[in-house]
């Protein structure tokens, strides 16, 4: 019994750390409605400046001035983004602001190698809190006791904040009705900036606090972004008390399944949210979102087909594709073969996000599964190459369609944490069922057939199934069956009012979505010759969502752009520098200030100023002719 | 456009490739930007080799160079890499990579090109044994030899309660198999009361610490390290976990490891490491003044892991007579190299090295976490059997 009691104990510890990261995160997104991937980048900067100042300044008040020094730090830190980055484009289409925080947290990363230099630091041991206290004989840190007091008072803190000042109560009615609150003559900068520093400041004092806990290192930041994001959307999004509740719940599951499933901590936090969503769409202590005022774009020019110019225009440059293997080596083909193959992934997530408004966190369960599909079907069925690549998109269907079905009855960011719950499930099924997907060592030598081997032939059979598959999409996109699909995406009362079935239509378009990326995958297991569980990890969801993002949600085919620009710019900065990934975060930072319509809005600035209808001042018309 | 300048670049590289004809080049692959702590000592070890073997007169008569890649951490990017490399980079060879599974992408990459690849740092068993080829070659020793290691000091103490601790992949839990089954082999009466297995850089160092001393062992396996390591210390000492019982853990004698501890590391663990300070070898002594001359800093064994790489690529090279990959195939077999620990021998059977490791204890000397009582032990006396090579290595 002592011992239950102290591990439990032990979980409130590690959930208030968890809390105050989450709440923070879940007030951003309430309020601003910004997905803030940065969040981790903020609690690792946090952890960080919060080492380097009690290191200097020592003490106990050093200390503790430090931690909350550094906190504060971090929140001038974020409101800075808030305004020079955040505030340009809060016109731009939903979750694109994700894609200016990822390339923020791309620079940080290296910034805090650049900045700390690479090794673990450990920080000192809080004064006061160093030793343990004996609780019905067991030993428990003190500091985890004083973690344990601290998460309820800072509850506490938050409520009153939020319940008693007038500063807090702007901030929950935007949370309900942001353009109410507009309308009323708020003003919005302010009220946005003030919040996300608050935000940010929680972030920045949970990372600050955890110096006593662990080292820090460079990769705290995506350690704790998964699971902040599991643990608000949990609790549901801009709910306090929910993330409060939630970051218990997830703690208290670690500290308790480790001692029945010892391996399960993997992937238990994931199962946990599975099952809430399934449960409860919207979290635990979560609202409906409310509907969306703002009309959308495709309403006022919907899309059109590509007119003629356009078509000859695709032929030509997929012809001259085609003949880049009379002056390209054996890697560059190689490198395009890869390229290709993430065109395709890329469509298919464009597919499910700008014709069918689902934004998938978890398409890279799809790519891996077709990957595996095909790289099992070698391994265990002997199969051909040609035949092994059918395999792969079968699986990905077939993981599309069961996983579709749940997750389809959700909308917005809830549908597209249950996306990536369901690609966590996946990825840790491959990565645990040893004896047949070979674990994290991976399934070796998946190796295309003779005819298939040299890179020009690769690359040729990847150009085939990229063309094929954009105009497959594009000709889906345009069917009565995209109609439906773009009817249930801009209206969905209106479209089961005309008998369109949303929960069928948005189904089947999962499934196909996902058969198109098990295609990519399976090709991508051949060109690489090995299959991992990467395949199916996050890392590979976040590509996509930024390859789609880059080119422009509201274009059709926009993520091809996207695909080609972000992969080719990542394998060449791999292959030239140490520091990726600050120039590629610095440039997409750019980017996103630049061209807040994507890549595929260039051709709007290209495009001579009368062909440009008077649509174009609305706030989300490049739909247009793509 | 982007597609246009990496074409670009690529030309350029090609051009360079002709003008560098009297040069030998190696391709180097590593987790640079993903795992900078035990990457960038590693690159300052293979920078001082490259200059030692260039200032010695190069290989086969010709300016040795080494051309290196980020991996990002990530299998697929190394192959990227790796094909880069070998392409448009003209490599005669392929070295490299820390993850075990980046490891043996890169080795079936080798295999499928039938290009020569020496991983220095990834310990998987299976590298050299079921996933060994004619095309691979490995330095560090491997899981096996290091279980081996430790399990023989193991056997000696009184402890007959055992508990595991090991990050939840591959390299954990073949740690921990190769570990039980060696003890369990020399000492019957042992019993394992416990195991945990945190996720890689996700532990919840409190909790299993807890669940760990619930079940009263009198002796403790631990696989965990960097960060998780930290964490598991820290909750370890504050709790008490440690007190009165030997705890036998894998790498943490490595500065790498062992120097974010600083004073709070547990003394009398039982580890395998790197003690730097305190290694009597003349060849080291010799090693350590280059070193510290060169970069005014102390060598981590990712250092000495760099430096005997290139230095070992170009004992290959020069031994062939020649960049031929069969014959450097043919001369890697019972290559002997000289090293900073003595003499190592790359073996014929399964091209693993007999890079050793230090065997000692751990202890706090001047606020510092060190190895004490350190012994050398020849990788050799620990490798895999040459039975065992026959029955796990797929014949060539």
């Amino acid at each position: 019994m002592a011992f239950l009691i102290v591990q439990a104990l032990t979980g409130l510890a590690s959930a208030a750390s968890l809390f105050l990261i989450a709440s923070g995160l879940s007030i951003i997104f309430g309020v601003t409605r910004i997905v803030n991937f940065a969040h981790g980048a903020f609690t690792m900067i946090g952890a960080y400046l919060a080492y380097s100042l009690t290191e200097r300044l020592g003490g106990a008040f050093g200390f503790w001035f430090g931690l909350f020094a550094a906190a504060v730090a971090v929140a001038a830190i974020g409101a800075a983004t808030e305004i020079l980055l955040l505030r340009r484009i809060y016109k731009a289409p939903e979750l694109f602001q994700l894609l200016a925080t990822f390339g923020v947290t791309l620079m940080v990363q290296d910034l805090v190698i650049l900045g700390w230099g690479p090794e673990d630091l450990l920080g000192r041991r809080a004064p006061g809190f160093t030793g343990a206290v004996t609780i019905l004989g067991q030993r428990v840190p003190a500091y985890d006791l004083f973690l344990v007091a601290a998460g309820p008072v800072v509850l506490g803190g938050l409520w009153l904040l939020f319940n008693r000042t007038r500063w807090g109560i702007l901030v929950r009615a935007a949370t309900q009705d942001r353009d109410m609150v507009a309308a009323l003559g708020v003003d919005q900068k302010w009220l946005f900036t003030s919040v996300f520093a608050l935000g940010v400041f929680l972030a920045g004092l949970g990372g600050a606090l955890q110096i006593p806990r662990e080292a820090v290192s460079h990769s705290m930041d995506l350690r704790v972004i998964v699971e902040v994001f599991v643990v608000v959307v949990i609790g549901g999004l801009g709910s306090v008390p929910g993330a409060f509740l939630a970051a218990v719940i997830v703690s208290e599951i670690n500290a308790f399944g480790i001692l029945i499933f010892p391996k399960i901590s993997i992937v238990v936090v994931f199962l946990v949210m599975a099952v809430v969503l399934v449960v409860r769409p919207f979290g635990l202590f979560g609202r409906p979102e409310a509907a969306r005022r703002t009309t959308p774009g495709a309403t006022i020019r919907p899309w059109q087909p590509l007119g003629s110019t356009s078509r000859i225009a695709v032929a030509l440059l997929v012809c001259a594709l085609a003949a880049a293997p009379a002056f390209a080596g054996p890697y560059l083909l190689s490198v395009g073969a890869e390229i290709l193959l993430f065109v395709v992934f890329a469509a298919s997530l464009q597919f499910l996000m700008s014709v069918g408004g689902l934004a998938s966190f978890g398409h890279a369960a799809y790519f891996g599964l077709g990957s595996y599909g095909s790289a099992l079907a070698v391994k265990w069925l002997g199969a051909p190459m040609e035949a092994a690549i059918l395999a792969g998109p079968v699986l990905a269907g077939l993981g599309g369609i069961l996983f579709g079905w749940f997750c389809v009855r959700l909308s917005g960011v809830y549908f597209a944490m249950l996306t990536l719950a369901f690609a966590q499930i996946a990825w840790s099924i491959a990565f645990q069922w040893v004896a047949v997907t070979g674990g994290d060592n991976g399934i070796l030598g998946v190796w295309p057939s003779a005819w298939a081997s040299k890179p020009a032939a690769f690359y040729w059979l990847s150009l085939a199934v990229a063309t094929v598959s954009v105009a497959a999409l594009r000709i889906i996109a345009f069917s009565p069956f995209g109609y439906r699909l773009r009817a249930v995406r801009d209206s969905t009362l209106r479209a089961e009012a005309i008998g369109i079935d949303r929960l069928s239509t948005q189904w089947i378009a999962f499934a196909v979505a996902g058969a198109v990326a098990g295609l990519a995958g399976a090709l991508y297991a051949f060109l690489k010759g090995n299959v991992f569980p990467d395949a199916l990890a996050i890392p590979t969801s976040v590509d996509g969502l930024v390859m789609v993002l880059l080119g422009g949600l509201e274009t059709v085919s926009g993520a091809a752009i996207g695909a080609v620009a972000f992969k080719a710019l990542s394998i060449w900065l791999m292959s030239q520098t140490d520091y990726s990934k600050l120039v590629l975060g610095a440039i997409i930072v750019v980017l996103v200030v630049f061209l807040p319509k994507g890549l595929g809005g260039l051709a709007d600035l290209v495009r001579p100023a009368g062909a440009r209808r008077d649509g174009t001042s609305g706030s989300s018309t490049t739909e247009a002719a793509r | 456009m982007v597609l246009a300048g990496a074409l670009g670049g690529a030309f350029m590289a090609a051009t360079a490739s002709f003008a560098a004809a009297q040069t030998i080049k190696i391709g180097e692959i590593n987790s640079y930007s993903g795992l900078p702590a035990f990457t960038e000592p590693y690159r300052k070890g293979w920078q001082l080799a490259v200059e030692e073997i260039n200032a010695a007169g190069g290989v086969l008569g010709k300016k040795f160079e080494v051309v290196s890649k980020d991996d990002g951490g990530k299998p697929a990017d190394a192959v990227t890499a790796a094909n880069e490399l070998v392409s448009s980079d003209q490599v005669v060879m392929l070295t490299g990579t820390f993850f075990s599974h980046i490891g043996l992408a890169v080795s079936d990459f080798a295999k499928q090109k039938k290009v020569l690849f020496l991983a220095a740092e990834p310990l998987t068993d299976a590298v050299t044994l079921a996933k060994g080829h004619k095309y691979v070659l490995r330095l560090r020793p491997q899981n096996y030899a290091q279980a081996a290691m430790l399990a023989e000091e193991a056997a000696k103490l009184p402890a007959k309660k055992w508990a595991t601790i090991a990050p939840n992949y591959e390299y954990g839990q073949s740690a921990v198999a190769v570990f039980k089954d060696l003890l369990s082999k020399k000492r019957p009466d042992i019993q394992w009361v416990a195991e945990q297995w945190p996720t890689q850089g996700k532990i919840e160092a409190g909790a299993v610490v807890q669940a760990i001393a619930a079940a009263e062992p009198e002796a403790i396996l631990n696989v965990t390290f960097g960060p998780d390591l930290v964490k598991l210390v820290r909750e370890g000492n504050t709790r008490g976990l440690f007190e009165k019982r030997a705890v036998v853990s894998f790498l943490t004698g490595e500065p790498e490891y062992i120097d974010p501890l600083k004073d709070e590391t547990p003394a009398g663990w039982i580890v395998t490491g790197y003690p730097w300070y305190d290694v009597k070898m003349p060849e080291h002594a010799a090693f350590l003044k280059a070193y510290q001359a060169k970069y005014n800093d102390y060598p981590r064994l990712g250092s000495l892991v760099g430096y005997m790489t290139m230095k070992s690529a170009a004992a290959i090279i020069a031994k062939a007579g020649s960049t031929d990959t069969d014959k450097m195939v043919a001369a890697a077999k019972g290559l002997e190299v000289p090293s900073p620990f003595g003499k190592i021998v790359f073996r014929a059977s399964d091209g693993q090295s007999t890079l050793g490791a230090f065997v000692g204890k751990t202890a706090v000397k001047d606020g510092k976490g060190v190895m004490v009582d350190s012994v050398y032990r020849d990788g050799a006396a620990y490798m895999p059997s040459e039975d065992m090579v026959k029955a796990l290595r797929p014949a060539d």
